[in-house]
């Protein structure tokens, strides 16, 4: 029917000139831009079929030439408590047992009956905001469930795109900063083109009571959150979610395709992959591919899809750039890419020389064997003395000072020191965990903060060793084993 | 009888009335008094009037004597009008618990209807929202402690604890009033429980009726209360009359002037 008209009015100007010739352009112009939307919805559904959903970082099968479907999602809300990082708990409040969530694929057309389970076992009614509905609430207004209760609702899926759902019962901020949100990607007629590798990466804020690190099992603190002071900014729902043997995989000369949100509730994300340039980002998810971009900005409840191939091997960083975030909350994944090296994009060190600022004779100097050295374990009393030694003056040095004797009023002295002295086991656990609050020292008291430290147990036994075999303190000796049985029992 | 004898007489009952008021068994007095609710129909002040209330809220232990004497309240015979599916879900039978229920323990999978009737069938009746929060506000020593930073912590830490709907009562501190659990062992039904309208849109709530949260300052919600007492109301808000569920039990409360 649309066809005949626009034959009709091709007909009718036929001839007419250049200046119907506009008109036509503009006409069909218009005309197509409609048809589109419209077709949307009418795109009819063809059979049923069960929605595959996947805990991050996986994503479903890609939807590739598939007729569009009523997709039936099952979704099971769970408030549950999980590790936050190392000796620290939080209660996550969460679509699929997972944060983020578990990640919806649909494509343009299909019908999506969406069942929504709250679990008797808890303690709050929840919804879902999906942001890829166009419809109140995106959904929120029809699927608000008492525990115990399941809401199902349908939409029809209109704009291609990656998007973002969150629940969305009062108070919104503390079920999204809780770990409520995730990614439903929409994709267009025929699919995304077929790539090697897709990752499901979502960053979130977390606000505890306790500092960074503080161990035990940590409440939401609401003041926090409104402050937006984030505690932990992290991928995937807790530090180190992607990184060692949870990093995303791939192999040289793969296509690797990452769908990246951002739940917050606060905080944007400057996302970055250090070492790789972004060839294609669909820029907020949406249609618009941006090309060789370094960093992409994703707000908080949007999203991003990035493509690149990798050329060479090695692990690649992927970080929140707004860099104190990576490095001190959290947020820091890993990439790790097998394969043969390409000598011609990245040559890897070449040499190390010395560097003369005034000239002279440039002298070249065997690379990284002495370094090696020292990783090496201590074998006799005197190698932990001087391990511990170098230890000692690259953390400790700045604050206890060269001769333990600490800065009168603000670090303690380690030089003959009753705190010290009084139980290893203790001090094991604040090199290893931090110390804050008041402390008596040889009868003075201090209040100040030491961070944890980040040292191997090796580390920690030769400094150790070293302070109290200095200064007039108890000569006692700490083994590798000492600090290992104190990092593994928080209680300590 | 003329009518002035007939006027001593009823200033005489009311006058023993009042002078020799004994307190319910199981029950606590609260002395009523004008508060302003985290919201309500109108959002001010509201009063509520003396009244009692039960000290713990209703045991698996006492529903059990209740459905003894209302069959069409046990499991097997409730109207499915009045009750879904899995009320008393927690049960093995009409009159027995599964192994890891306890008889002390809040009975919970009731119905609003069916806790309705078990106050009814006590000559009592289902605390008012009003009078729910305004109990709820007091902490150990204060009538309303919602200034507290402790106070509004411990009910935010509730919500983060699982599974407390295992516990036996009377295992909180008591407050103010004398009353045990109101926080940290179980939801409890309200008589109006739905009369404060959550849709399930709940920011679409926060601004339509931006009225009901004192000119909407509240919204800025920089006062953990408002969040703790904020995820009661959604709760409520979330819940029909015929719902049973695991984490909401009830207690009951009674008129002053009731009292026989």
């Amino acid at each position: 029917m649309k066809l005949d008209i626009k034959l009709a009015v091709a007909n009718y100007f036929k001839g007419i000139g250049v200046l119907g010739l506009i008109c036509i352009l503009f006409f069909s112009c218009a005309d197509d831009g409609k048809k589109e939307l419209a077709s949307a919805v009418d795109i009819p559904v063809f059979q049923e079929m069960e929605a595959e959903l996947t805990s991050p970082p996986n994503v479903p099968r890609p939807v590739g030439e598939r007729k569009a479907k009523k997709l039936i999602v099952d979704m099971e809300i769970l408030e549950k408590e999980g590790e936050m990082t190392n000796g620290v708990s939080y209660v996550y409040w969460t679509f699929g047992g997972t944060v983020p969530g578990s990640f919806i694929r649909t494509r343009v057309g299909d019908e999506v009956e969406f069942h929504l389970k709250n679990h008797p076992d808890n303690k709050l009614p929840h919804n879902i905001d999906l942001h890829a509905v166009t419809g109140p609430g995106g959904g929120a207004e029809s699927s608000f469930v008492a525990p115990g209760h399941e809401k199902v609702f349908s939409f029809k899926v209109l704009n291609p795109g990656l998007y973002v759902y969150h629940c969305a019962t009062a108070p919104v901020g503390m079920h999204i900063a809780n770990g409520m949100y995730g990614l439903i990607l929409v994709e267009p007629e025929g699919g995304l083109p077929l790539v090697d590798k897709e990752y499901y990466i979502m960053q979130g804020d977390f606000y505890t009571e306790g500092k960074n690190g503080e161990r035990g099992l940590q409440p939401f603190d609401m003041q926090k959150a409104v402050d937006e002071n984030a505690d932990y900014v992290v991928f995937n729902g807790k530090v180190g979610a992607l990184t060692g043997d949870n990093a995303i995989t791939a192999n040289v000369g793969e296509t690797v395709r990452l769908f990246v949100g951002n739940g917050g509730p606060n905080l944007v994300s400057s996302f970055h992959v250090i070492g790789e340039i972004f060839d294609k980002v669909h820029i907020e998810g949406g249609d618009r591919i941006n090309e060789n971009v370094q960093t992409t900005l994703i707000p908080a409840g949007g999203a991003a899809i990035v493509e690149f191939k990798v050329d060479v091997p090695g692990t690649f960083i992927l970080v929140d750039h707004s860099i104190f975030r990576a490095f001190n909350k959290g947020a820091l994944g890993m990439l790790k890419v097998q394969g043969e090296e390409d000598k011609t994009i990245y040559s890897g060190e070449l040499r190390d020389d010395i560097y003369l600022p005034e000239g002279g004779g440039i002298q070249s100097m065997p690379t990284t064997d002495e370094l090696v050295k020292a990783d090496q374990t201590a074998k006799t009393p005197e190698e932990q003395m001087k391990f511990g030694k170098q230890t000692y003056m690259q953390t400790c040095f700045a604050c206890h000072q060269a001769e333990g004797q600490g800065v009168a009023g603000a670090f303690p002295p380690l030089s003959k020191s009753d705190y010290l002295n009084a139980d290893v086991d203790r001090t094991i656990g604040i090199v290893l965990n931090g110390l804050t609050g008041e402390i008596t020292v040889n009868g003075e008291k201090y209040n100040s903060i030491m961070t944890r430290q980040n040292l191997t147990d090796e580390e920690v036994a030769n400094v150790l060793t070293y302070v109290y075999n200095s200064w007039g303190n108890s000569k006692k000796v700490v083994t590798p084993q000492m600090v290992e049985k104190v990092r593994n029992n928080p209680n300590l | 009888m003329d009518s002035t004898a007939f006027r001593i007489f009823v200033l005489c009952f009311l006058l023993m009335n009042g002078f020799g008021y004994g307190q319910s068994e199981g029950m606590a007095f609260i002395e009523g008094s004008r508060y302003i609710p985290l919201y309500g129909r109108d959002s001010t002040v509201v009063e509520v009037k003396d009244f009692e209330i039960d000290v713990y809220p209703v045991t698996n232990a006492a529903f059990i004597d209740f459905v003894r004497e209302h069959p069409q309240w046990q499991k097997t015979k409730v109207k499915k009008l009045f009750a879904e599916g899995n009320y008393l879900y927690n049960w093995k039978g009409d009159f027995e618990l599964r192994e890891d229920v306890d008889l002390r323990s809040p009975v919970t999978y009731v119905s609003w209807f069916a806790a309705k009737a078990y106050c009814e069938c006590q000559g009592k009746r289902l605390p008012t929202i009003d009078e729910w929060e305004y109990v709820a506000m007091a902490d150990k020593k204060m009538r309303d402690a919602r200034i507290n930073e402790s106070y509004n912590q411990q009910i935010l830490s509730w919500y983060e604890a699982p599974k407390t709907y295992k516990n036996s009562i009377g295992q909180t501190e008591k407050n103010y009033w004398g009353v045990y659990d109101l926080h940290g062992l179980v939801w409890e039904w309200t008589l109006d429980f739905n009369s404060v309208l959550i849709s399930g849109e709940s920011r679409k709530d926060v601004d339509k009726d931006s009225n009901l949260f004192c000119g909407s300052a509240a919204i800025g919600a920089t006062d953990l209360m408002n969040y703790a007492a904020f995820m009661r109301y959604a709760f409520r808000g979330s819940v029909k009359a015929r719902y049973a569920i695991r984490n909401l039990g009830f207690r009951c409360a009674k008129d002053i002037n009731n009292i026989e």
